[in-house]
């Protein structure tokens, strides 16, 4: 008998900031009779709850998993350190939120990496639930410790904590780990816990990190990764679903008490981006491209806002205004929901002046306040290097289409610290915004024109072609941001016109460190996690000082320390952490296009396989399949993300400004 | 005459406005008023209702709300309005509403507003609190103290700074509730009070520390505070009516007299 938490929670609720996040009970959350499932897991987001609700993939597997019967699935979120302490005094285990069971009773902890910043919030869960943090010191009767998401595109840094990753889609694979954990656990364990994983690394597609040895040279780099058992592949591959139409999750969406960053209803039109931005980890790992059909998301929009009373709908991918019906979509559904008071929303949406109209139907009658463009680079020259191929005169022909149209503020988003970035190529941002105000003000006639500019500093990402960069150091980063918003500022006339946030450089250095980090890495998130780290996407708790101090610490014996993982360059011939782990894509073409951007002849420009011949990333002779779209030829061609404003407004809290 | 939007879309008329006596328990106590808010107005969409919008740029479904209890405090008798523009069987808007919000935040009845203002004659309101480690009978020695003080100030730290109020003089009666405490098991005080609505409002968390000021009562956990019935106030007879066409199930006419 697993007894709820909830009578010995109750008490502390009075005392902890928003206690409703803690209690459940949404419209469309999912009870089941513990008796009535013989596989049980616990999913969870490592970060608040106002950031987890809403993510599409836990809620996707969460209604997967209980849509099967004798399977249950609950969630569980990172508490905050205001209930963590109070849970500690009173012995209270971490909890999922559905009843109130604590999470070491189930079989399954299944944890979702948006971001490799939530890697401190697993150890607390794993604390707090009384689950041994090493999965090396786990026995048969604690959950499996499963990473999924896309930082479990390289889980190495966490490997020493997990019992598996699964790489790739989910909704298939939980269901093929599940089958797996029943028929193990109905066989009376045979082999204990090594048992079990070694079934799932065999025939579920799981990569188990204590089944592959790695070898260090002297010099620090890595010599070899190789299984140790047999029976275990070499390489992990991805988990890909081919046919999305078949798979139409969310149905039930969950509909929060507690305000969340995003209250909507979400469909993912398609999944994958093949646009090659040669900085996006997204759109490199989800390929190939796989679109749902119009009538499924039209049935989908329906029952979804039927049964949660949602007045927003997002319509997700990585880059929405790409689905080769968009346009029809947006008009049918535009139509459909007219005079409901049902809002439409497309973010990260790719547009030039010709999708700005994409964006006016979709906002028809509305209020037209923002829309946001991502040049991600400030030169012509810095675009070419990451294949963002957009021209300095695309972007003020596009902002001249939305300001005419209506719009009366764009948010530009950049990045600071590419590959070969010099300074002029960030200061190039301050007359591109002139000119975007400027251009703005000539179409409407009027002086209330906005932009604002926010800018990050870039984290090279496994899997892309920029894995092999050194990332830019962090006083680099900060000099340049300085410069710029001094540039900004400087021009009688624009200065109030012009908005300008920034992200400081040092973050960014501890998620490229927890990016592309190896198995040592886990000695520093064990450090810094017993020094306080707690929820480090947040500046109010990131600390940059304790994440170095951990790194000291634990790499004292190591011949390789925090700059070693972040700023140095690797070549061809090291071996990555995640060289095992395969995403699909040809290392020798992510070579090549490493090479092409950096080139002292100027950039080789990709083009998008949606449209032109295909450039043999690899992915689909991969995959055995190839990108699967509509009817429609290219939207054309040079175009420009958006993101409409307005989504997200809980996020800004956590932007380092 | 058809009224036109900023859009140029015709806004359509309020025709029925129907008050909603809802609930808020369990679990939803923790929920804010803003969260109820956001939860009433996904929930009329839910359930189809024919929920009249303001115009402008941003048109808001008319939904307006009585004084919320606050956070954490559970309630029997919270109140709001909603405007339609087509009439409907107030019976079925409570199944229908009802239906379509979660377990915990539970519509107990609707009724149609007739010509008096919005949300009107809610004067006071009736209170139930737990009192975790108090005997009741020192609870009654310290009700009795309470009533016996003439005044008693506390301050409460609120959006516009720190206001000062008579906690003494909002409240009109206060009793232990023998009933409630011979059915839990703990055998600790419960207290039950009539509080008249005043500006700024006197909570009862503020009688809590007033009591503490005048009897040095103190509690060993946070109490349950329920909301039982919230009405125009017989002073003389020193009760709450409950809103309009209160239940008999309703908790509020239960209280002892």
């Amino acid at each position: 008998m697993v007894e709820s938490v909830y009578p010995r929670l109750e008490p502390l609720l009075p005392q902890v900031t928003k206690p409703v996040q803690y209690v459940g009970g949404e419209l469309n959350s999912v009870v089941k009779d513990w008796e009535s499932a013989d596989v049980r897991w616990a999913l969870m987001y490592p970060d608040a709850y106002e950031v987890g609700l809403p993510n599409q993939g836990l809620q996707i597997l969460y209604e997967v998993l209980n849509g099967r019967d004798g399977v249950l699935a609950e969630r569980t979120y990172s508490v905050w350190p205001d209930l963590e302490k109070l849970m500690r005094s009173h012995g209270i285990p971490q909890f999922t939120v559905d009843s109130h069971r604590p999470v070491a009773a189930f079989d399954v902890m299944g944890v979702s990496f948006a971001t490799e910043l939530g890697y401190t919030n697993l150890l607390t869960a794993l604390d707090l639930a009384g689950i041994p943090l090493a999965a090396a010191d786990r026995a048969d009767s604690h959950p499996l410790v499963l990473a999924g998401g896309h930082a479990a595109f390289n889980p190495e840094p966490i490997a020493e904590f997990l019992d598996g990753a699964v790489l790739g889609d989910g909704e298939q694979a939980v269901l093929t780990i599940t089958d797996l954990v029943r028929e193990w656990k109905a066989a009376g364990r045979p082999g204990g816990r090594d048992g079990l994983l070694l079934r799932l690394a065999a025939d579920g597609g799981v990569y188990v990190p204590r089944f592959y040895d790695v070898t260090y040279l002297a010099d620090g780099r890595i010599g070899s990764v190789r299984p140790n058992r047999p029976g275990v592949p070499g390489s992990v591959a991805k988990h890909t679903l081919m046919d999305l139409d078949d798979w139409a999750y969310p149905r039930q969406p969950l509909v929060p008490v507690a305000e969340t960053i995003h209250e909507r209803y979400s469909v993912e039109i398609f999944r994958g981006c093949t646009r090659g931005c040669r900085f996006c980890q997204a759109g490199m790992i989800t390929r190939p491209v796989r679109e749902r059909s119009k009538a499924t998301i039209a049935g989908m929009v329906e029952t979804g806002l039927q049964a949660s009373g949602f007045s927003e709908v997002g319509l997700l991918s990585l880059s929405s205004s790409d689905h080769s019906e968009i346009h029809e979509i947006a008009r049918e559904l535009a139509d459909r929901h007219e005079d409901t008071q049902t809002g439409l929303s497309l973010p990260s949406t790719r547009v030039d002046s010709f999708n700005v109209t994409l964006a006016d139907e979709l906002t028809r009658g509305g209020r037209r306040s923002g829309l946001t463009f991502a040049p991600e680079g400030g030169s012509d020259r810095i675009r070419k290097v990451i294949n963002k191929m957009v021209t300095e005169e695309d972007l003020i022909r596009t902002v001249t289409t939305a300001y005419a149209s209506g719009w009366r503020q764009v948010k530009l988003y950049f990045m600071c610290g590419l590959p070969t970035e010099t300074d002029e190529d960030v200061l190039a941002i301050a007359p591109l915004a002139r000119r975007v105000i400027k251009a703005g003000r000539e179409a409407t006639g009027r002086r209330d024109i906005r932009a604002t500019v926010s800018i990050g500093g870039f984290v090279p990402k496994p899997h892309t072609p920029f894995q092999w960069a050194a990332q830019c150091d962090a006083a680099t980063v900060d000099a340049r941001l300085h410069a710029l918003g001094a540039a900004l500022r400087s021009e009688p006339g624009y200065g109030r016109a012009i908005g300008f946030r920034y992200h400081q450089g040092e973050p960014s250095i501890i998620e490229g460190l927890l990016s592309r980090g190896d198995r040592r890495v886990a000695a520093i998130i064990r450090a810094a996690w017993a020094d306080g780290a707690r929820f480090d996407g947040w500046s109010e708790y990131f600390s940059f000082e304790r994440w170095a101090r951990a790194s000291q610490t634990a790499l004292a014996a190591e011949p390789v320390d925090l700059d070693w993982y972040t700023t140095r360059e690797r070549d061809y011939e090291e071996v990555l952490p995640w060289d095992h782990l395969d995403a699909g894509l040809d290392r020798d073409w992510l070579w090549q296009d490493w090479q092409d951007s950096v080139a002292a002849d100027g950039t080789a420009e990709v083009d998008d396989c949606r449209w032109t011949p295909c450039y043999e990333c690899g992915v689909c002779p991969a995959m055995g399949t190839e990108i699967q779209t509509g009817p429609m030829g290219p939207p054309g061609s040079r175009q420009l993300p958006l993101v409409a404003v307005g989504s997200g407004a809980g996020r800004a809290a956590r932007e380092l400004a | 005459m058809t009224r036109l939007s900023v859009t140029g879309r015709p806004v359509l008329e309020s025709v029925q406005h129907l008050q909603v006596r809802y609930a808020k328990r369990g679990r939803m106590r923790f929920a804010s008023h803003r969260d109820i808010a956001r939860a009433v107005e996904r929930g009329v969409r839910k359930a189809a209702l024919p929920i009249a919008y303001s115009a402008g740029f941003t048109p808001h479904p008319k939904i307006s709300y009585a004084g919320a209890a606050a956070t954490g405090m559970a309630s029997e008798a919270e109140y709001l309005e909603l405007a339609f523009t087509s009439p409907c069987e107030p019976e079925d808007v409570r199944a229908r509403l009802d239906a379509a919000l979660p377990d915990g935040i539970d519509v107990i009845e609707v009724a149609e507003r007739g010509h008096e203002p919005p949300l009107a004659h809610l004067e006071a309101s009736q209170w139930q609190l737990t009192l975790p480690g108090v005997p009741p009978a020192a609870a009654q020695e310290a009700i009795g103290e309470f009533l016996a003080a003439s005044q008693v100030e506390v301050e409460r730290l609120t959006k516009k700074g720190i206001r000062r109020m008579d906690a003494r003089a909002a409240v009109i009666s206060m009793e232990l509730d023998r009933r409630a405490i011979a059915a839990q098991p703990d055998g600790y005080g419960i207290l039950r009070m009539v509080v008249r609505h005043t500006t700024p409002a006197v909570r009862p968390d503020d009688i809590l520390v007033a009591l503490n000021r005048v009897t040095g009562l103190t509690l060993s956990a946070p109490p349950l505070v329920t909301r039982l019935a919230q009405g125009p106030l017989d002073e003389t007879a020193a009760t709450v009516t409950p809103g309009p066409g209160s239940p008999e199930a309703a908790a509020g006419r239960e209280r002892e007299t």
